[in-house]
């Protein structure tokens, strides 16, 4: 018995050994990938992101925008399971509503003997969805009359969670949006530079240089406080994208022109030159396929900077501003330091960016030890 | 070794030309001058501005005259050591500045040592017992440090100082504030320093650690360690001695961008702990349209940013002679 459990056992793994010879490069890579458990699980979580900033009004339990005077800072609703000792379905207190006559400050306290079901798919704000559809569905909520405040209301009422995954929308597209254009123009001058080489190289590789020793934030800085006041949240939008990527290209077109430099001279390169081929197609479709997978890791790596970027810049009143929200937003709401002793949940928002740029960090890592697939 | 540094220093020449160009276009930028700011100022506040004040100001300044020659007046003072006056403070910038430059300069510095007090222990320790508790704990701590930005470091601290009842922010106490350097003032700004000082350095720390680790790691691996561990040589010794040095090679490349690291970190850190550095000023400078202000500031974080580079190009060409031989080849 345990020697044809033996026998099975190997002859799976000649089989994977021989799966492995014949296998595509994607495809060990792939496998070298899924070995990277952390990145692995950062890959899901990042795409959990990206989806719930796809379908954040869907998602997001109350219209972030919509302003609530009786629930002015109020605190996290926790979600319960039990109540009087019972297993029930998830359900959350009511909220009660006190002043305290000597300091005037307000305080909320949940009503221990009002349950209120959390209900699927409830009827709530009435919201397009991208822009599109009118729907007036939300995935969870309390029904109609009551809020549900998951973490907790900013000063207006308005509710922190539903804020934070609209913000997402913005703050992750941004950062996508900005290393596309990057990419790019990457692509675009690392490829001309690394394909023609001498002259043309030299001028573009000290530009490079130029560039690069800019220090970031100050430059960032100077070019977005030259965006006008008076400009619409969607034009400020598609400025810091371009201002996020006029500075991230220089690292990409390196890496373009390196790989290029070496990929040229090899013999189906040549080949292809020989055949006629236009200049712009061989780079195109026979050199770039030969270092995509490094090109993934760069926009892989540089994605969490320019999220950063936004976040700061924003933080600063540079970028995006209020009534726009996005993270840098939140997060510059919840500048005053008063504030945030007495309502931490403020600062929830720095919690979400903090984890989707550690998340980048660990698939940027396991992507980078994939690209090679063919080194041990 | 010569040819080399000459070499370098002759490209610094039109890197510098270029970046004053881009420093003075970028301060263009916004449409309008600080004319128009000050105009808008004037009529809010019921003072219309006399029009001959305003065009004697937009002379001296050669504000309707081209680009170019704008430019020119600029660096033409710039070369001969005056930056130009700011408009909102009625200051030369270069008394502004000079301060300010100096505080950056400092904590930057104070920085940099601490990230090299904490990384090199931590990095070795790391490397030399790989995949242990410890290490887990300062790999994750390390990633964590990397995707934190500085500001948020602060706001969090921040949070935690004031529900224990401390003063966080600013770099000196209010009774100091103007009053000249004594030994009192020292301890008081010993006593604010050290908080911006880590929370600049938590970044740098974190990927100092990681690269320590691993280019260590790949030294241990080497036959010579072998060998010298055959021959009986104590552990400690030959670390010390001969893988240690090849891996903090890095300590020295990473100074050239380390320090304008340090600087854009610190203008929005130093805006949330309101310290009296570069970072709020050059702020309020973009936002007012002071442009001599913003762009002299501009200006000398990007030149000390090429300086930075330089000398650790130098500093790895002179302990690293691949590097040296290699750049006379090109």
């Amino acid at each position: 018995m345990s020697l044809l459990a033996k026998q099975a056992r190997k002859a799976a793994k000649d089989r994977t050994a021989e799966k492995r010879q014949v296998a595509s490069q994607w495809r060990l890579m792939w496998w070298k990938f899924k070995d990277h458990k952390l990145a692995y699980v950062a890959l899901y979580v990042v795409a959990l992101f990206y989806l719930s900033a796809i379908l954040c009004e869907f998602l997001a339990p109350n219209d972030p925008r919509k302003r609530n005077a009786r629930r002015k800072y109020a605190p996290p609703q926790g979600i319960h399971l039990i109540h009087e000792g019972r297993l029930r379905w998830p359900f959350a207190y009511a909220v009660v509503r006190h002043r305290d006559p000597e300091t005037l400050r307000l305080t909320y306290e949940s009503d221990r003997s009002q349950p209120v079901p959390l209900r699927l798919l409830a009827k709530g704000d009435p919201y397009r969805l991208w822009g599109l559809i009118p729907l007036n569905r939300h995935l969870v909520g309390l029904g109609e009359g009551e809020r549900l405040y998951l973490l907790g209301a900013d000063k207006l009422g308005r509710d922190v969670f539903s804020r934070i995954l609209y913000g997402g929308r913005v703050s992750l597209s941004i950062g996508f949006a900005g290393v596309m254009i990057s990419l790019i123009l990457g692509v675009t001058i690392g490829g001309i530079s690394g394909f023609y080489g001498g002259a043309v190289d030299t001028v573009i590789q000290r530009s490079i240089e130029v560039i690069q020793s800019f220090p970031g934030i100050p430059l960032w800085l100077a070019l977005s406080a030259a965006m006008p006041d008076a400009w619409p949240q969607t034009w400020r939008y598609f400025c810091m994208t371009v201002i996020l990527a006029v500075i991230g290209w220089t690292g990409m077109a390196r890496v373009v022109r390196g790989k290029i430099l070496s990929l040229r001279e090899e013999d189906y390169a040549m080949a292809a030159q020989v055949a006629g081929v236009r200049e712009f197609r061989i780079i195109m479709r026979h050199l770039i396929p030969g270092f995509l997978s490094h090109l993934i890791v760069s926009v892989t790596i540089a994605i969490p900077g320019m999220i950063l970027g936004e976040t700061s810049l924003s933080f600063l009143g540079l970028g995006m501003r209020p009534p726009a929200i996005s993270w840098g937003v939140l997060l510059s709401e919840a500048q005053n330091i008063n504030a945030i002793a007495l309502y931490p949940w403020l600062l929830f928002p720095a919690a979400f960016v903090i984890v989707v740029v550690l998340m980048f960090n660990f698939l940027g890592d396991g992507l980078r030890d994939a690209a090679d697939p063919y080194k041990s | 070794m010569l040819r080399f540094i000459l070499h370098r220093f002759l490209i610094l020449i039109p890197t510098l030309f270029l970046i004053s160009v881009i420093s003075f276009f970028i301060i263009q930028l916004p449409p309008g001058d600080y004319l128009t700011t000050m105009t808008v100022q004037l009529q809010e506040t019921g003072q219309a501005g006399s029009e001959e004040q305003l065009e004697g100001l937009r002379e001296r300044y050669g504000l309707d005259k081209p680009f170019i020659v704008q430019y020119w007046m600029w660096i033409s003072g710039v070369v001969q050591g005056d930056f130009g006056e700011s408009f909102a403070y009625d200051k030369p910038v270069w008394d502004l500045l000079w301060d300010r430059v100096g505080l950056t300069m400092l904590i930057s510095a104070l920085s940099i040592l601490l990230t090299w007090a904490i990384a090199l222990p931590i990095g070795v320790y790391s490397a030399t017992h790989q995949y242990k508790f410890l290490d887990y704990v300062f790999t994750f701590l390390g990633f964590i440090g990397m995707a934190t930005p500085g500001f948020m470091i602060a706001l969090l601290l921040m949070y935690f100082a004031q529900r224990q009842g401390l003063s966080v922010g600013g770099l000196f106490s209010d009774q100091y504030l103007d009053a000249p350097w004594s030994w009192g003032k020292f301890v008081d700004f010993l006593q604010h320093v050290w908080i911006p000082v880590l929370i600049l350095g938590v970044a740098s720390t974190a990927g100092l650690i990681r690269t320590v680790r691993a280019n260590l790691l790949d030294q241990l691996e080497m036959p010579y360690v072998v060998t010298a561990r055959a021959k009986g040589l104590p552990t400690w010794r030959l670390i010390m001695k001969y893988p240690f040095r090849l891996a903090i090679n890095p300590i020295i490349s990473t100074i050239g961008w380390m320090l304008p690291g340090l600087i854009s970190g610190s203008v929005i850190v130093a805006e949330v702990l309101s310290l009296p550095t570069t970072g709020p000023l050059l702020l309020s400078a973009l936002m007012n349209q002071d442009m001599f202000l913003a762009g002299s500031f501009v200006m000398i974080l990007s030149t000390l940013t090429v300086i930075g580079t330089l000398i650790s190009d130098i500093l790895l060409a002179w302990v690293d002679p691949r590097i040296r031989f290699g750049g006379q080849r090109a």
